[in-house]
């Protein structure tokens, strides 16, 4: 990966003016996207689900977008983009494009692992040429912070709230890694916009690969998870060293772990910075976060398995 | 800019855009409660704060390196600051309703002789 | 020079999409259309069509691809039924708003419940206000015509609206009819090339499809959008006018049949229409002046035009196929008899709900109608405004 200097001077595929809270990340991710994309060997057309950063990019009569986008529904960006990359292999094919594309499909978690789980699978399964982008903020944010299955166990959202008898949602969260990898598709990391290199690796890796890839983004949400907006970074950072949130790759069905932190923090290093997890640190909720961690500890384990079994 | 608005026989039809980043003429940087300030005397040029900020702002030549930044769209979220890594830090966060008729310059001595 | 053949509706729709073989199908299977998309996966399996076709996993995904695809720019087409239909609901909209001209076979179904997989003319009608072109057809030449016609009226510059072709279940899509195909070049001369107007693969001249309109601006863009929709009305008209001078069959906005002269008229839509047609034959041999007014086009709703044609008229009865649902009547009735408020007639109008779920409508059915219009221009009265044909047990 070349220096940030000269990935600066390149042209950006998204710009400013765009209508994102101050401090999200879901632009941070963008960027970094572009800056990975090797622009000089293809151009880039994008699809994107229905949510924030749909409506806070495509709000006409302005765009923040310098590539071709397309935005049709909710549940959707990746049947969408499906359209386009076969419309592309056609046209390619009857000379009518000339260009080398490559097709990358945005949605949040909501998109993602609910709503647009069934056109996800189905794009996966079908085989086309495309990159899937989960931004995952882990609730349906721009509705207002409503739970996902990419809530975090214990997470206070407005239809997971704490109260007098509940400590927030329930579950755990659904591991869409496994789901996206049961596809046996070319390659699926995860990765953190804290970890800008890590990220641009991927990106770049699979978008040179023949055939669908996914990449599971942590988008910290200053809004819905609460934390003030400087500490965007700072909190995705906490999700990688904590391992609440691995940096893996998966390459032709073999882990790669890309980042083991030398001393893995507690959890609670990720939860108490953000007002979705305070009722945790109330008394009475301690099991609670001993849950919390259990699940994430399970989680590191069976991935650092994985890896020592060549898996 | 006050956007143009067209009655319905003027505009494009399907809602496209035919006008690639034209949000750039939309200016968020008003949102600001607080603003960063640089001082490129002490600045190493690692473009951590180009690398994450959500708003493009952070202005650069053809080289690459940072220049300033782009008050026009800075939100003043303040991440370039967090992540800022040079000892002492280059970047600043400053209020604006103290930045109010000072020139960069005036308000850089300000804060940065602090 | 064309050729007789004696395929399904089904068939006749597969062969116009191989015709006109568009860049991208996306389809997914539903009864009674099914056998459109795996007639058309053999013509690319055999080499017989240079088109992609996306198996996509719902029609969700479906009407979502073609939109893909077609604002990428290229030609798209579909088909669908039913159930089918009403999970692309969200998407019909968005198609046309995005004014990309889609075209779909859709072969009209009831839906549920209870689950039914028989013709009617539920789903089209649920859809009416999706702002698509919707375009009804008798028979299987019908079936096949319109979608050719229907390509280039969806493509015609000051339309870029997406279009139907409906034709009813399993009367039309199953049955084995004696119908024309033209040659394959003269349907590619007729539909000619597709330039599509802000391509998405055009990455020099990037374009951004589907933002969000704020109040100050979705107004304007829905208005917009109804413009291109009722510019369809002529542009229906004149396409039907050159596929005749073409291929000898020439279509308007809707058929009069022995109309001119007509005083108690049905009103119908699709395959009764020619059960019907055999009953006026039948009644005008005894010298009943009686007559059959075809829908052919629905949406854009020609009001004018079919108001005008109903002037003769002294009693109309309006088949809908579809339950009026708790309105007055079915969707049929209810545009026909405010079409006719702006005009001087002041005929009785009766609404009859006719095959649902496949239910048969034979002559007998048709004859009873009839009698039911005699009678109230004999008697001045109308005894029920809303009835139903063919329903055990009397409906009151």
């Amino acid at each position: 990966m070349a220096l940030l200097n000269e990935l600066a001077k390149k042209k950006e595929g998204l710009v400013s003016g765009h209508r994102l809270c101050p401090g999200c990340t879901h632009s941070v991710i963008m960027r970094q996207v572009f800056a990975a994309a090797d622009t000089d060997k293809y151009d880039i057309v994008i699809a994107a689900a229905t949510g924030c950063f749909e409506v806070s990019t495509g709000l006409y009569p302005y765009t923040s977008w310098n590539v071709p986008w397309i935005h049709t529904a909710f549940e959707n960006a990746a049947s969408t983009i499906a359209g386009v990359e076969t419309m592309y292999r056609v046209l390619k094919r009857k000379g009518k494009v000339k260009k080398d594309i490559r097709f990358i499909a945005i949605a949040s978690d909501g998109g993602t692992y609910d709503i647009g789980l069934q056109a996800l699978s189905g794009a996966i399964e079908r085989g086309h040429q495309f990159l899937y982008i989960c931004n995952d903020n882990n609730a349906y944010q721009n509705t207002g912070n409503q739970r996902s299955s990419a809530t975090p166990f214990g997470g206070s959202t407005t239809t997971s709230p704490n109260g007098k008898v509940k400590f927030g949602k329930e579950q755990p969260r659904k591991d869409i890694m496994s789901i996206i990898e049961g596809h046996h598709l070319p390659y699926a990391a995860q990765a953190s916009p804290s970890n800008w290199r890590d990220l641009m690796n991927k990106v770049k890796k699979a978008l040179d690969v023949n055939g669908p890839t996914y990449i599971n983004v942590i988008e910290p949400c200053t809004t819905g998870w609460g934390f003030p907006p400087e500490k965007a970074i700072e909190i995705a950072q906490l999700a990688v060293d904590t391992c609440v949130w691995p940096l893996y790759e998966v390459e032709n069905g073999k882990i790669k772990i890309n980042y083991k932190p030398q001393k893995k923090l507690p959890v609670v290093e990720y939860l108490k910075p953000q007002r979705r997890f305070a009722h945790l640190f109330k008394k009475g909720n301690e099991h609670v976060i001993e849950e919390f961690q259990r699940q994430v500890d399970e989680q590191w384990e069976w991935l650092l398995k994985r890896e020592e079994c060549g898996l | 800019m006050s956007e143009k608005l067209l009655n319905w026989d003027e505009v494009l039809i399907g809602g496209a855009i035919k006008d690639p980043g034209n949000s750039k003429n939309y200016e968020t940087g008003s949102w600001r409660v607080e603003r960063p300030v640089w001082n490129p005397d002490t600045c190493i040029q690692c473009m951590f704060c180009w690398v994450y900020c959500p708003d493009s702002s952070i202005l650069t030549n053809e080289e690459g390196k940072m220049i300033g930044i782009d008050y026009d769209h800075c939100k003043g979220c303040g991440i370039c600051v967090e992540q800022c890594p040079s000892k002492p830090k280059s970047l600043k966060m400053v209020l604006e309703a103290e930045a109010k008729g000072k020139t960069e310059e005036e308000l850089r001595k300000e804060v940065f002789s602090k | 020079m064309g050729k007789k053949v004696a395929l399904t509706g089904n068939e006749a729709a597969a062969h116009a999409i191989r015709q006109i073989e568009p860049d991208v199908i996306a389809a997914f299977p539903i009864t009674p259309s099914t056998p459109i998309p795996q007639a058309v996966a053999q013509f690319i399996a055999d080499g017989e069509m240079d088109t992609e076709l996306v198996t996509v996993e719902s029609e969700h995904s479906a009407m979502s691809a073609c939109i893909g695809a077609a604002a990428a720019g290229g030609r798209v087409m579909t088909a669908t039924s039913a159930n089918g239909y009403a999970l692309m609901w969200e998407m019909l909209y968005i198609a046309s708003g995005m004014r990309l001209p889609i075209v779909m076979a859709v072969v009209a179904r009831a839906l549920s419940a209870p689950l039914n997989i028989h013709g009617d003319h539920s789903d089209i009608m649920g859809g009416r206000d999706t702002g698509w072109i919707q375009i009804i057809a008798e028979n299987s030449q019908e079936a096949y015509d319109g979608l050719i016609q229907a390509v280039k009226i969806a493509e015609n510059k000051d339309v870029m609206t997406p279009a139907l072709v409906a034709m009813d279940g399993f009367n039309i899509s199953h049955a084995i009819e004696i119908w024309e195909m033209e040659d394959d070049k003269a349907v590619k001369d007729f539909i000619g090339e597709y330039k599509p107007l802000f391509p998405l693969l055009n990455t020099d001249d990037p374009v951004t499809h589907g933002a969000w309109a704020p109040p100050n601006w979705y107004f304007e863009h829905k208005m917009s959008q109804l413009k291109g929709l009722l510019a369809a009305k002529d542009v229906v008209a004149k396409v039907g006018k050159e596929f005749g001078e073409v291929f000898g069959r020439e279509y308007g906005l809707y058929e009069a049949y022995k109309l001119d002269d007509a005083e108690l008229v049905i009103v119908a839509a699709g395959s009764v229409c020619g059960t019907t047609k055999d009953v006026v034959d039948k009644l005008r041999e005894e010298g009943q002046k009686v007559g059959l007014l075809k829908i052919r086009l629905f949406r854009p709703f020609p009001y004018k035009e079919l108001a005008d044609a109903l002037q003769s008229a002294k009693a109309i009865a309006i088949l809908d196929r579809v339950s009026p649902a708790g309105a007055q009547g079915g969707p049929l009735f209810n545009e026909i008899r405010s079409a006719l408020y702006d005009t001087p007639t002041r005929a009785p109008i009766i609404n009859y709900t006719y095959g649902l779920g496949g239910r048969d409508t034979q002559p007998i059915h048709i004859n009873s109608v009839f009698d039911r219009l005699k009678k109230i221009v004999e008697t001045g009265k109308i005894e029920k405004q809303f009835d139903c044909l063919n329903l055990r047990g009397e409906w009151r």
